[in-house]
């Protein structure tokens, strides 16, 4: 039982990652229809910007943990959205209108070009920083097994939860968010009312950039091992939850990608841990024939 | 046809042209330029300054030795070209290549024109098929889990131990010798599993080996995946001893790690430096500036054991030499060097270190 718990935090820590990934892949297939396959690139991108930051700040002397926590992650979200916007701009904005595989080629070129920049100018050896965060706490003690929690795995279900409640708020509170829904259902209509859609679309960019910057910090603290190649497994499993939870759905988006790790840690758990992603798998697939357009989605209404 | 004859013209012309030169040619070949250049350079090195000290001593029976330099930059394709151009300058001994997948070929190459050479290529197939001009002067692949199994089986005697690896042609082979090993001695693995090299995530098996009760793993891999699973063991409060390869010997492995690499040992070819013979050649080197570390010492040993192989067999002829290295024992920089009939070095080429503090050291 202790170790069933233990899985399961394993299992949320993992997923929690995975959905704020997911999100980004999620949103702009709703507002444009496409799949931003660069997106796993810029999460990449993300976790390099935070490492900077952090040589930046341990050359600085800065010893708060807090203090640095912080900045790496206002340093990262900002750099990160910035090639967001940067992406859509060169990549996509140009292609809207012409045939639905124009952009797809493209964020697949994008997905490489991140990928190639990064590892001739950072070198393709792995990144290592020294742990940020040590230690954790005890949660329940038995005598064959002791949950133990580590702070930087309580922190990022902490931080995940946070940021979905307040992109919740910025989705059905704002305006930018109503604009952004209203894109999402009809972008002739929207347009027609006033509403900047070209504008909105770079915002969604960056606000999905924003949230894989996000997770991007989160692994680096975690991990503590970044390389150029992180963005493609890291992008095809939010990928994954993404379409597991039903695409378009950001709801969706967050259980899928809980979903996804806890079938990870608990396969890795309880069975042969060499066939994880054999499983993972197989249960999407699983998923996909029972119910096609995943398990929050809806399904797409032919617009006449 | 021409041109044929025009080759045939050339090389009938080189052959006998050599005669007249009156220095034995030995030639190295590596990686001297591309990702591995710095063994290249290290072999490079330690090669001319073993020739600078054997012509001051008077050179190989009565001739000075002049060195040939190949670069194949660990390329399979290359290494043969390099190979071909070495046997049309008439070398009498190769140190090299570097490379096991640039070593095979390259030696068929050198088998047809019996030259004798001498390699510190690690994979077993360099001297496994048969061809009697190889010898290795550093340890195979599979003797690294035979050392680290026996290790683990004498010094973790009664610990629950498991077996790990990445699934990679490497990991899995060397994790396998290990484990088989670790059972001839009566220590049976309590786990035997593999992971996904390249994920960042390892908590689901960390946390396995948790329950488990394992305290020393043995690991089968690269040295990222190893700082991972140490974090992460951290985490959930597992205290884990790792057992790995030569791949360990990254420092890389230190700063993701932090303290917890104090925890992993590793099998690793010794290191020369440590051998008091050969102090003096180790003071030399540092007097010009060298530090004589990774392959430097061998490129020394390879050239000594030219010269000695030579001196013994009173001939540059190939079947005279090729019996007599097979045959004798060489004292080197590097140990007492003696071959099996396969051409591998007859003493074990691993021994265990341990990270501590930063650095590595024979483990206790």
């Amino acid at each position: 039982m202790a170790y069933a718990l233990q899985q399961l935090i394993n299992g949320l820590t993992l997923g929690s990652m995975y959905g704020l990934i997911a999100i980004g892949y999620t949103m702009v297939y709703g507002i444009i229809g496409m799949i931003n396959f660069a997106h796993g690139d810029i999460f990449m991108v993300s976790a390099f910007i935070a490492v900077t930051a952090f040589t930046l700040l341990a050359a600085a002397d800065v010893s708060s943990i807090p203090l640095a926590l912080t900045f790496v992650l206002i340093v990262s979200i900002f750099f990160t959205s910035a090639y967001g916007w940067a992406v859509e701009r060169i990549a996509y904005r140009p292609l809207r209108g012409s045939t639905r595989l124009a952009p797809l080629i493209s964020a697949i070129g994008m997905s490489i070009f991140l990928q190639n920049t990064v590892q001739l100018t950072q070198g393709a050896r792995v990144k290592p920083i020294p742990p940020v965060i040590e230690g954790g706490f005890e949660v329940w003690s038995t005598p064959d097994f002791t949950v133990q929690v580590g702070w930087s795995q309580l922190l990022i279900i902490v931080i995940t939860v946070i940021m979905m409640f307040a992109f919740t708020w910025l989705i059905t509170q704002t305006p930018f968010g109503r604009q952004q829904r209203s894109c999402e259902q009809d972008r002739t209509m929207a347009s027609l009312l006033g509403i900047n859609v070209d504008r909105t679309i770079s915002f969604t960019f960056m606000l999905g950039a924003s949230l894989a910057a996000v997770a991007g910090v989160m692994v680096t603290v975690y991990y503590g091992v970044i390389d150029f190649y992180i963005g493609f497994l890291a992008g095809i499993k939010a990928f994954t939850a993404a379409v597991l939870g039903g695409i378009g759905s950001l709801p969706g988006a967050m259980l899928g990608g809980l979903l996804i790790g806890l079938i990870e840690s608990f396969w890795s758990a309880y069975l042969w841990a060499e066939y994880k992603d054999v499983a993972t798998f197989a249960i999407l697939c699983l998923v996909l024939m029972l119910r096609p357009s995943g398990l929050l989605g809806r399904p797409e209404v032919e617009k006449v | 046809m021409k041109k044929t004859l025009l080759a045939t013209a050339c090389i009938a012309f080189g052959a006998l042209s050599t005669p007249a030169l009156a220095d034995l040619t030995v030639a190295i070949a590596g990686p001297m330029s591309g990702q591995y250049a710095s063994a290249g350079d290290q072999i490079r090195k330690g090669a001319e300054m073993a020739i600078a000290d054997i012509n001051a001593r008077g050179g190989v029976l009565g001739e000075k030795l002049k060195l040939e330099i190949g670069d194949d930059a660990c390329d399979p394709k290359q290494a043969v070209s390099v190979a071909n151009t070495m046997v049309n300058r008439n070398i009498v001994f190769m140190h090299g290549h570097w490379c096991s997948s640039s070593t095979i070929p390259a030696s068929d190459v050198y088998n047809e024109s019996d030259i004798l050479m001498a390699t510190v290529s690690t994979n077993p197939q360099v001297t496994e098929r048969g061809l009697k001009n190889v010898f290795r002067i550093m340890g195979r692949d599979d003797q690294q889990g035979l050392v680290a199994g026996d290790y683990l089986a004498t010094k973790f005697k009664g610990k629950k131990i498991a077996v790990l690896d990445d699934k990679s042609a490497y990991g899995k082979g060397l994790a396998d010798e290990i484990a088989k090993a670790m059972t001839a001695k009566g220590a049976k693995p309590v786990m035997r599993e593999s992971i996904t090299a390249g994920e960042k995530d390892y908590s689901g098996i960390v946390t396995k080996l948790k329950q488990a009760g394992v305290e020393v793993l043995a690991y089968g891999g690269y040295h990222t995946e190893v700082a991972l699973i140490l974090r992460q063991a951290q985490q959930i409060g597992l205290q884990l001893t790792v057992m790995g390869g030569d791949t360990m010997t990254n420092s890389e492995l230190v700063t993701a790690a932090g303290a917890a690499s104090d925890n992993v040992m590793f099998t690793f070819s010794p290191d020369p430096r440590k051998n008091p013979t050969a102090a003096p050649i180790v003071e030399k080197f540092r007097a010009a500036k060298i530090e004589p570390e990774g392959y430097v010492m061998y490129a020394y040993a390879a050239m000594q054991l030219f010269e000695q192989t030579a001196n013994q067999a009173k001939s540059t002829k190939y079947s005279a030499l090729e019996k007599t290295m097979r045959n004798g024992t060489f004292k080197t920089v590097i140990g007492d060097l003696s071959f099996d009939a396969k051409g591998d070095q007859k003493a074990p080429g691993f021994v265990v270190y341990q990270w501590k503090d930063g650095k590595y050291d024979y483990a206790k």
